[in-house]
Protein backbone atom coordinates (compact mmCIF):
# COMPACT_ATOMS: atom_id res chain seq x y z
CA UNK A 1 0.00 0.00 0.00
CA UNK A 2 1.11 3.10 -1.11
CA UNK A 3 -0.35 5.46 1.60
CA UNK A 4 -3.31 6.57 3.54
CA UNK A 5 -6.16 9.32 2.93
CA UNK A 6 -8.16 9.65 5.93
CA UNK A 7 -11.84 11.54 5.28
CA UNK A 8 -12.54 13.91 8.24
CA UNK A 9 -16.10 15.32 8.28
CA UNK A 10 -16.37 18.56 9.96
CA UNK A 11 -19.27 21.10 11.42
CA UNK A 12 -18.12 23.37 8.43
CA UNK A 13 -17.03 21.37 5.79
CA UNK A 14 -15.19 18.52 4.51
CA UNK A 15 -11.14 17.55 4.74
CA UNK A 16 -9.03 15.12 3.49
CA UNK A 17 -5.30 14.68 5.08
CA UNK A 18 -3.23 11.84 2.85
CA UNK A 19 0.10 10.93 3.44
CA UNK A 20 2.49 7.89 2.31
CA UNK A 21 2.71 4.55 3.99
CA UNK A 22 4.94 6.33 6.90
CA UNK A 23 2.18 8.36 7.92
CA UNK A 24 4.37 11.01 9.19
CA UNK A 25 4.28 13.75 6.75
CA UNK A 26 0.70 14.51 6.11
CA UNK A 27 -0.91 16.67 3.22
CA UNK A 28 -4.31 18.89 4.29
CA UNK A 29 -6.82 19.64 1.60
CA UNK A 30 -10.36 21.20 2.18
CA UNK A 31 -12.25 22.86 3.07
CA UNK A 32 -14.48 20.99 0.51
CA UNK A 33 -18.27 21.79 0.72
CA UNK A 34 -17.44 24.80 3.29
CA UNK A 35 -20.41 26.05 5.29
CA UNK A 36 -21.84 22.49 5.31
CA UNK A 37 -22.12 20.07 8.39
CA UNK A 38 -20.54 16.87 6.64
CA UNK A 39 -22.26 14.19 9.19
CA UNK A 40 -19.64 11.80 7.34
CA UNK A 41 -17.80 11.12 4.77
CA UNK A 42 -16.61 7.57 3.00
CA UNK A 43 -14.81 5.62 0.70
CA UNK A 44 -15.64 2.48 -1.09
CA UNK A 45 -13.35 -0.54 -0.56
CA UNK A 46 -14.09 -1.79 -4.23
CA UNK A 47 -12.63 1.83 -5.26
CA UNK A 48 -10.95 3.89 -3.59
CA UNK A 49 -11.58 6.77 -5.99
CA UNK A 50 -15.15 6.39 -5.09
CA UNK A 51 -16.13 9.24 -2.19
CA UNK A 52 -19.70 9.86 -0.65
CA UNK A 53 -20.52 12.56 1.77
CA UNK A 54 -23.69 13.44 3.69
CA UNK A 55 -23.82 17.86 3.63
CA UNK A 56 -26.28 19.10 5.38
CA UNK A 57 -27.28 22.04 7.26
CA UNK A 58 -30.06 24.33 8.40
CA UNK A 59 -30.65 26.09 6.00
CA UNK A 60 -30.48 23.96 2.70
CA UNK A 61 -31.46 20.65 3.81
CA UNK A 62 -29.57 17.67 2.75
CA UNK A 63 -27.59 17.07 -0.11
CA UNK A 64 -25.02 13.80 -1.16
CA UNK A 65 -22.18 14.47 -3.01
CA UNK A 66 -19.83 11.92 -5.09
CA UNK A 67 -16.30 11.95 -6.25
CA UNK A 68 -15.53 9.75 -8.69
CA UNK A 69 -11.17 10.83 -8.38
CA UNK A 70 -10.61 10.16 -4.50
CA UNK A 71 -12.04 13.76 -3.23
CA UNK A 72 -10.04 15.62 -6.22
CA UNK A 73 -13.64 17.00 -7.81
CA UNK A 74 -17.28 16.25 -6.66
CA UNK A 75 -20.99 15.98 -8.10
CA UNK A 76 -24.22 16.15 -6.54
CA UNK A 77 -26.15 13.17 -6.20
CA UNK A 78 -29.32 12.56 -5.13
CA UNK A 79 -31.38 13.78 -2.14
CA UNK A 80 -35.04 12.43 -1.83
CA UNK A 81 -34.97 10.48 0.87
CA UNK A 82 -38.93 10.39 1.57
CA UNK A 83 -40.38 7.83 3.55
CA UNK A 84 -42.32 4.89 1.46
CA UNK A 85 -45.28 3.71 2.40
CA UNK A 86 -46.98 5.18 5.07
CA UNK A 87 -45.09 7.04 7.52
CA UNK A 88 -46.16 6.11 11.28
CA UNK A 89 -45.51 7.57 14.24
CA UNK A 90 -42.51 6.89 17.06
CA UNK A 91 -42.95 8.29 20.38
CA UNK A 92 -41.15 12.00 21.29
CA UNK A 93 -39.14 13.26 23.96
CA UNK A 94 -42.36 13.88 26.21
CA UNK A 95 -43.70 10.37 25.39
CA UNK A 96 -45.98 11.71 22.56
CA UNK A 97 -46.79 9.85 19.07
CA UNK A 98 -44.95 11.24 16.99
CA UNK A 99 -44.87 11.15 12.60
CA UNK A 100 -41.58 10.05 11.31
CA UNK A 101 -39.78 13.21 10.13
CA UNK A 102 -36.85 13.36 8.04
CA UNK A 103 -33.45 15.51 8.64
CA UNK A 104 -30.40 14.13 7.57
CA UNK A 105 -28.50 11.49 6.86
CA UNK A 106 -26.04 10.76 9.63
CA UNK A 107 -23.81 7.52 8.07
CA UNK A 108 -23.11 6.32 4.58
CA UNK A 109 -21.96 2.87 3.94
CA UNK A 110 -20.53 1.92 0.53
CA UNK A 111 -20.53 -1.52 -0.38
CA UNK A 112 -16.94 -4.03 0.11
CA UNK A 113 -17.35 -5.28 -3.42
CA UNK A 114 -19.71 -2.49 -5.88
CA UNK A 115 -18.55 1.35 -5.73
CA UNK A 116 -22.26 1.92 -7.20
CA UNK A 117 -23.78 0.80 -3.95
CA UNK A 118 -24.12 2.36 -1.05
CA UNK A 119 -26.37 2.72 2.34
CA UNK A 120 -27.41 5.58 3.75
CA UNK A 121 -28.83 5.57 7.81
CA UNK A 122 -31.27 8.73 8.21
CA UNK A 123 -32.46 10.64 11.08
CA UNK A 124 -35.25 10.22 11.87
CA UNK A 125 -34.50 6.37 11.60
CA UNK A 126 -34.42 5.36 8.30
CA UNK A 127 -32.44 2.59 6.27
CA UNK A 128 -31.89 3.93 2.41
CA UNK A 129 -30.40 1.52 -0.37
CA UNK A 130 -28.82 3.43 -3.90
CA UNK A 131 -27.30 1.22 -6.28
CA UNK A 132 -26.41 3.89 -9.02
CA UNK A 133 -23.83 5.83 -7.07
CA UNK A 134 -25.80 7.63 -4.99
CA UNK A 135 -28.65 9.26 -7.60
CA UNK A 136 -31.57 7.36 -6.38
CA UNK A 137 -32.38 6.31 -2.96
CA UNK A 138 -35.25 3.34 -2.17
CA UNK A 139 -35.39 2.67 1.87
CA UNK A 140 -35.69 -0.24 2.86
CA UNK A 141 -39.15 -0.10 4.81
CA UNK A 142 -38.98 -3.43 6.84
CA UNK A 143 -36.87 -1.38 9.62
CA UNK A 144 -38.82 1.41 10.52
CA UNK A 145 -42.46 0.16 9.82
CA UNK A 146 -40.86 -2.75 12.35
CA UNK A 147 -43.61 -3.32 15.13
CA UNK A 148 -41.34 -2.04 18.01
CA UNK A 149 -40.99 0.89 15.84
CA UNK A 150 -43.75 3.04 17.44
CA UNK A 151 -42.31 2.74 20.98
CA UNK A 152 -38.97 4.08 19.61
CA UNK A 153 -37.79 7.40 20.85
CA UNK A 154 -35.21 9.86 19.87
CA UNK A 155 -31.80 9.96 22.12
CA UNK A 156 -30.70 13.99 22.98
CA UNK A 157 -28.70 13.72 19.29
CA UNK A 158 -32.31 12.87 17.37
CA UNK A 159 -33.20 9.41 16.59
CA UNK A 160 -30.36 9.09 14.19
CA UNK A 161 -29.64 5.83 12.50
CA UNK A 162 -25.94 6.14 12.79
CA UNK A 163 -24.28 2.20 12.22
CA UNK A 164 -24.31 0.24 9.24
CA UNK A 165 -21.83 -3.06 9.15
CA UNK A 166 -22.19 -5.29 6.41
CA UNK A 167 -21.02 -8.29 6.98
CA UNK A 168 -18.15 -9.39 5.35
CA UNK A 169 -18.96 -13.43 5.33
CA UNK A 170 -22.39 -13.07 4.87
CA UNK A 171 -23.81 -10.67 1.81
CA UNK A 172 -27.58 -11.36 3.57
CA UNK A 173 -26.51 -10.00 6.99
CA UNK A 174 -26.89 -6.11 7.89
CA UNK A 175 -26.34 -5.01 11.63
CA UNK A 176 -27.45 -1.36 12.51
CA UNK A 177 -27.49 0.94 15.28
CA UNK A 178 -30.01 3.62 16.60
CA UNK A 179 -30.57 5.77 19.12
CA UNK A 180 -32.00 5.61 21.07
CA UNK A 181 -33.79 2.28 19.71
CA UNK A 182 -30.95 0.05 19.94
CA UNK A 183 -29.16 -2.85 17.95
CA UNK A 184 -30.76 -4.55 14.98
CA UNK A 185 -29.99 -7.00 12.51
CA UNK A 186 -31.43 -8.19 9.46
CA UNK A 187 -30.73 -11.48 7.79
CA UNK A 188 -31.96 -11.64 4.69
CA UNK A 189 -30.47 -7.78 2.86
CA UNK A 190 -33.11 -5.88 4.92
CA UNK A 191 -35.90 -7.32 4.13
CA UNK A 192 -37.01 -8.49 8.13
CA UNK A 193 -35.06 -6.78 11.20
CA UNK A 194 -34.31 -8.40 15.05
CA UNK A 195 -33.54 -6.45 17.82
CA UNK A 196 -30.95 -7.74 19.55
CA UNK A 197 -30.24 -6.07 22.48
CA UNK A 198 -30.56 -8.48 24.92
CA UNK A 199 -28.10 -8.10 28.08
CA UNK A 200 -27.93 -4.84 27.76
CA UNK A 201 -28.79 -2.64 30.56
CA UNK A 202 -29.75 0.90 30.48
CA UNK A 203 -30.58 2.68 33.51
CA UNK A 204 -32.74 5.58 31.92
CA UNK A 205 -35.40 2.86 30.87
CA UNK A 206 -37.51 1.53 32.94
CA UNK A 207 -37.52 -2.14 31.42
CA UNK A 208 -33.72 -3.18 31.64
CA UNK A 209 -34.99 -6.50 29.51
CA UNK A 210 -37.01 -4.63 27.14
CA UNK A 211 -36.30 -5.28 23.67
CA UNK A 212 -35.88 -1.80 22.24
CA UNK A 213 -34.69 1.57 23.96
CA UNK A 214 -31.50 1.12 24.67
CA UNK A 215 -29.06 4.17 23.40
CA UNK A 216 -26.57 1.82 21.38
CA UNK A 217 -23.63 4.75 20.44
CA UNK A 218 -21.46 2.65 17.89
CA UNK A 219 -21.03 -1.18 17.53
CA UNK A 220 -17.81 -2.25 15.76
CA UNK A 221 -16.77 -5.90 13.83
CA UNK A 222 -13.61 -7.41 12.96
CA UNK A 223 -14.04 -8.73 9.63
CA UNK A 224 -12.24 -12.09 10.28
CA UNK A 225 -14.71 -12.98 13.45
CA UNK A 226 -17.96 -11.47 12.05
CA UNK A 227 -19.89 -13.08 15.15
CA UNK A 228 -17.90 -10.88 17.59
CA UNK A 229 -19.52 -7.89 17.92
CA UNK A 230 -17.64 -4.59 20.25
CA UNK A 231 -20.53 -2.17 21.39
CA UNK A 232 -19.95 1.38 23.01
CA UNK A 233 -23.41 2.03 24.64
CA UNK A 234 -24.47 5.29 26.39
CA UNK A 235 -22.91 3.61 29.39
CA UNK A 236 -21.15 0.47 29.57
CA UNK A 237 -18.51 -1.06 26.80
CA UNK A 238 -20.49 -4.52 25.78
CA UNK A 239 -19.52 -7.63 23.71
CA UNK A 240 -21.67 -10.34 21.67
CA UNK A 241 -19.95 -13.84 19.97
CA UNK A 242 -22.89 -15.09 18.60
CA UNK A 243 -23.70 -11.99 16.74
CA UNK A 244 -25.95 -10.23 18.69
CA UNK A 245 -28.02 -12.62 20.23
CA UNK A 246 -26.42 -11.70 24.10
CA UNK A 247 -24.50 -9.27 24.86
CA UNK A 248 -22.01 -9.14 28.04
CA UNK A 249 -20.37 -6.01 29.56
CA UNK A 250 -16.95 -5.53 29.35
CA UNK A 251 -16.56 -2.19 30.88
CA UNK A 252 -13.84 -3.87 33.47
CA UNK A 253 -11.85 -1.17 34.72
CA UNK A 254 -12.13 1.99 32.44
CA UNK A 255 -12.33 5.02 34.41
CA UNK A 256 -15.25 5.87 32.79
CA UNK A 257 -17.31 3.66 30.37
CA UNK A 258 -19.57 6.27 29.04
CA UNK A 259 -17.99 7.17 25.50
CA UNK A 260 -19.16 7.46 21.93
CA UNK A 261 -16.86 5.42 19.38
CA UNK A 262 -15.70 1.68 19.31
CA UNK A 263 -12.51 0.21 16.68
CA UNK A 264 -10.89 -2.56 16.33
CA UNK A 265 -7.41 -2.90 14.85
CA UNK A 266 -7.38 -4.03 11.33
CA UNK A 267 -5.04 -7.37 12.28
CA UNK A 268 -6.06 -8.09 15.98
CA UNK A 269 -9.28 -9.10 16.47
CA UNK A 270 -9.66 -9.05 20.28
CA UNK A 271 -7.55 -5.54 20.10
CA UNK A 272 -9.92 -3.11 20.82
CA UNK A 273 -10.03 0.91 21.60
CA UNK A 274 -12.18 2.94 23.12
CA UNK A 275 -12.30 6.38 24.50
CA UNK A 276 -13.49 7.73 27.69
CA UNK A 277 -15.90 10.71 28.51
CA UNK A 278 -16.87 11.46 31.66
CA UNK A 279 -20.55 11.12 31.66
CA UNK A 280 -23.82 11.55 29.75
CA UNK A 281 -23.73 15.17 30.74
CA UNK A 282 -19.90 16.03 31.41
CA UNK A 283 -18.40 15.70 27.43
CA UNK A 284 -15.39 15.58 28.37
CA UNK A 285 -12.55 13.17 28.91
CA UNK A 286 -12.51 12.13 33.21
CA UNK A 287 -9.77 14.69 34.18
CA UNK A 288 -9.12 16.86 31.76
CA UNK A 289 -6.86 13.92 30.22
CA UNK A 290 -7.27 12.53 26.30
CA UNK A 291 -6.96 9.14 26.84
CA UNK A 292 -7.80 6.23 24.47
CA UNK A 293 -7.84 3.05 26.27
CA UNK A 294 -7.01 -0.17 24.69
CA UNK A 295 -7.48 -3.78 25.56
CA UNK A 296 -5.45 -7.16 24.15
CA UNK A 297 -8.04 -9.12 25.66
CA UNK A 298 -10.95 -8.35 23.88
CA UNK A 299 -12.27 -6.33 26.87
CA UNK A 300 -12.37 -6.31 30.84
CA UNK A 301 -8.60 -5.34 30.77
CA UNK A 302 -7.76 -2.26 29.38
CA UNK A 303 -4.48 0.21 28.89
CA UNK A 304 -4.74 4.11 29.15
CA UNK A 305 -2.82 5.28 26.18
CA UNK A 306 -1.36 8.67 26.68
CA UNK A 307 1.99 8.99 24.84
CA UNK A 308 1.31 12.28 22.98
CA UNK A 309 -2.20 13.00 23.55
CA UNK A 310 -2.99 16.22 26.20
CA UNK A 311 -2.92 15.01 29.56
CA UNK A 312 -4.12 18.14 31.61
CA UNK A 313 -6.96 21.10 30.98
CA UNK A 314 -8.26 19.09 27.94
CA UNK A 315 -11.99 18.83 27.42
CA UNK A 316 -13.34 17.99 23.96
CA UNK A 317 -15.47 15.56 23.18
CA UNK A 318 -14.98 12.89 20.23
CA UNK A 319 -17.87 11.30 18.45
CA UNK A 320 -19.57 7.96 17.59
CA UNK A 321 -18.25 7.93 14.09
CA UNK A 322 -14.96 9.98 14.79
CA UNK A 323 -12.62 7.15 15.15
CA UNK A 324 -10.95 4.76 12.47
CA UNK A 325 -8.22 2.45 11.71
CA UNK A 326 -6.31 1.81 8.72
CA UNK A 327 -5.01 -1.51 7.49
CA UNK A 328 -1.14 -0.40 7.30
CA UNK A 329 1.04 -2.61 9.38
CA UNK A 330 1.60 -1.53 12.08
CA UNK A 331 -2.13 -0.25 12.38
CA UNK A 332 -2.89 3.65 12.26
CA UNK A 333 -5.99 4.30 14.53
CA UNK A 334 -7.16 7.93 14.40
CA UNK A 335 -9.94 9.98 15.64
CA UNK A 336 -11.31 13.78 15.59
CA UNK A 337 -12.54 16.17 18.52
CA UNK A 338 -14.76 18.57 19.07
CA UNK A 339 -12.20 20.96 19.08
CA UNK A 340 -10.90 20.45 15.42
CA UNK A 341 -7.97 18.47 16.13
CA UNK A 342 -7.32 14.94 14.31
CA UNK A 343 -5.06 12.81 15.82
CA UNK A 344 -3.77 9.76 14.69
CA UNK A 345 -0.69 6.63 15.66
CA UNK A 346 0.96 4.94 13.35
CA UNK A 347 1.90 2.37 15.83
CA UNK A 348 -1.35 0.67 16.89
CA UNK A 349 -1.99 3.50 19.76
CA UNK A 350 1.41 3.82 21.30
CA UNK A 351 2.07 7.44 20.00
CA UNK A 352 0.81 9.48 18.68
CA UNK A 353 0.53 12.93 17.24
CA UNK A 354 -1.91 15.90 15.59
CA UNK A 355 -2.53 15.96 12.34
CA UNK A 356 -4.08 19.09 12.27
CA UNK A 357 -5.07 21.27 15.28
CA UNK A 358 -7.57 23.64 14.29
CA UNK A 359 -10.19 22.45 12.14
CA UNK A 360 -14.12 23.04 12.99
CA UNK A 361 -15.81 20.75 14.98
CA UNK A 362 -14.66 17.14 14.12
CA UNK A 363 -18.01 15.25 13.29
CA UNK A 364 -16.41 11.84 11.35
CA UNK A 365 -13.09 10.36 10.85
CA UNK A 366 -12.97 7.38 7.57
CA UNK A 367 -9.22 6.29 6.93
CA UNK A 368 -8.51 4.73 3.33
CA UNK A 369 -5.62 2.43 2.60
CA UNK A 370 -4.25 3.41 -1.14
CA UNK A 371 -3.19 0.98 -3.34
CA UNK B 1 -36.20 35.48 -18.59
CA UNK B 2 -36.81 36.08 -14.79
CA UNK B 3 -34.08 37.24 -13.05
CA UNK B 4 -32.98 34.77 -10.09
CA UNK B 5 -30.49 35.68 -7.42
CA UNK B 6 -28.95 32.64 -5.79
CA UNK B 7 -27.42 32.42 -1.72
CA UNK B 8 -23.89 31.34 -2.45
CA UNK B 9 -24.26 27.66 -1.12
CA UNK B 10 -26.81 27.01 -4.21
CA UNK B 11 -24.56 29.24 -6.65
CA UNK B 12 -21.81 26.47 -5.63
CA UNK B 13 -23.86 23.42 -5.79
CA UNK B 14 -25.73 24.78 -9.25
CA UNK B 15 -21.85 25.64 -10.35
CA UNK B 16 -23.42 29.67 -11.13
CA UNK B 17 -21.27 32.44 -10.34
CA UNK B 18 -23.85 35.88 -10.86
CA UNK B 19 -27.67 35.84 -11.72
CA UNK B 20 -29.31 32.64 -13.03
CA UNK B 21 -32.45 33.21 -15.91
CA UNK B 22 -34.82 31.09 -15.78
CA UNK B 23 -37.93 30.85 -18.68
CA UNK B 24 -41.46 30.26 -16.73
CA UNK B 25 -43.95 28.91 -19.17
CA UNK B 26 -46.18 31.45 -18.88
CA UNK B 27 -43.91 34.03 -19.49
CA UNK B 28 -44.39 33.60 -23.33
CA UNK B 29 -47.69 31.02 -23.85
CA UNK B 30 -49.74 33.26 -21.70
CA UNK B 31 -50.51 29.51 -19.36
CA UNK B 32 -51.72 31.80 -16.07
CA UNK B 33 -49.51 33.68 -13.96
CA UNK B 34 -46.31 33.52 -12.89
CA UNK B 35 -46.42 31.90 -9.60
CA UNK B 36 -43.50 31.25 -7.38
CA UNK B 37 -44.46 28.10 -7.37
CA UNK B 38 -43.96 27.54 -11.12
CA UNK B 39 -41.08 30.22 -11.02
CA UNK B 40 -38.97 27.41 -8.45
CA UNK B 41 -40.50 24.72 -10.48
CA UNK B 42 -38.43 25.70 -13.59
CA UNK B 43 -35.15 26.66 -11.49
CA UNK B 44 -35.13 23.13 -9.99
CA UNK B 45 -35.95 21.81 -13.87
CA UNK B 46 -33.43 23.55 -14.99
CA UNK B 47 -30.71 23.35 -12.20
CA UNK B 48 -31.96 19.60 -10.52
CA UNK B 49 -28.85 19.80 -8.07
CA UNK B 50 -31.38 22.47 -6.11
CA UNK B 51 -34.31 19.82 -5.58
CA UNK B 52 -34.70 19.91 -1.85
CA UNK B 53 -32.26 22.70 -0.82
CA UNK B 54 -35.13 25.66 -1.05
CA UNK B 55 -38.26 23.79 -1.03
CA UNK B 56 -38.76 20.35 1.42
CA UNK B 57 -38.70 17.29 -0.74
CA UNK B 58 -41.51 15.81 0.81
CA UNK B 59 -43.84 18.43 1.69
CA UNK B 60 -42.72 20.89 -1.13
CA UNK B 61 -43.32 24.02 1.32
CA UNK B 62 -40.06 26.29 1.64
CA UNK B 63 -37.25 25.29 3.92
CA UNK B 64 -37.76 27.38 7.38
CA UNK B 65 -34.76 29.22 7.10
CA UNK B 66 -35.02 30.13 3.25
CA UNK B 67 -36.69 33.80 2.26
CA UNK B 68 -37.31 35.07 -1.09
CA UNK B 69 -37.46 39.13 -2.02
CA UNK B 70 -38.64 41.03 -4.69
CA UNK B 71 -38.74 44.20 -5.18
CA UNK B 72 -37.97 45.07 -1.75
CA UNK B 73 -40.84 42.95 -0.79
CA UNK B 74 -40.18 39.65 1.44
CA UNK B 75 -42.19 37.78 -0.39
CA UNK B 76 -41.63 34.42 1.58
CA UNK B 77 -44.76 34.50 2.80
CA UNK B 78 -46.89 34.85 0.33
CA UNK B 79 -48.85 31.90 -1.18
CA UNK B 80 -46.69 30.09 -3.29
CA UNK B 81 -49.93 30.04 -6.36
CA UNK B 82 -49.80 34.50 -5.58
CA UNK B 83 -48.81 35.94 -9.49
CA UNK B 84 -45.51 37.04 -8.56
CA UNK B 85 -44.42 41.07 -9.16
CA UNK B 86 -44.77 42.29 -12.54
CA UNK B 87 -41.18 43.98 -12.22
CA UNK B 88 -39.82 40.69 -11.62
CA UNK B 89 -41.73 38.70 -13.96
CA UNK B 90 -40.35 41.41 -16.05
CA UNK B 91 -36.55 40.68 -15.96
CA UNK B 92 -36.24 44.41 -14.42
CA UNK B 93 -36.38 42.97 -10.62
CA UNK B 94 -34.42 40.05 -9.11
CA UNK B 95 -36.68 37.38 -7.12
CA UNK B 96 -33.88 36.85 -4.72
CA UNK B 97 -33.74 33.65 -2.83
CA UNK B 98 -31.00 34.08 0.40
CA UNK B 99 -30.59 31.87 3.85
CA UNK B 100 -32.01 33.91 6.68
CA UNK B 101 -30.34 35.66 9.72
CA UNK B 102 -30.03 31.90 11.67
CA UNK B 103 -26.93 32.03 13.74
CA UNK B 104 -23.37 30.43 12.91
Amino acid sequence: MSGVRVLVGTRKGAFTLTSDGRRDDWTVDGPHFGGWEIYHIAGSPADPDRLYASASGGWFGQVIQRSDDGGKTWATGGNDFTYQGEIGEHLWYDGTPRPWEFKRIWHLEPSPDDPDTVYAGAEDAALYLSTDGGGKWRELTALRTHPTGPAWQPGAGGMCLHTIILDPMNKDRIYVAISAAGAFRSDDGGASWLPINKGLRSGEIPDQDSEVGHCVHHITQHPSRPDTLFMQKHWDVMRSDDAGANWREISGDLPSDFGFPIAVHAHEPDTIYVLPIKSDSEHYPPEGKLRVYRSRTGGDDWQPLTNGLPQSDCYVNVFRDAMAVDKLDPCGIYFGTTGGQVYHSADSGDSWAPIVRDLPAVLSVEVQALP
Amino acid sequence: MIRVVLPAHLKNLARVSGEVRIEVAGTVDGAGPVTQRRLLDSLELQYPMLLGTIRDRGSGERRPYVRFYGCAEDLSNASPDAALPDQVIAGTEPFIILGAMAGG
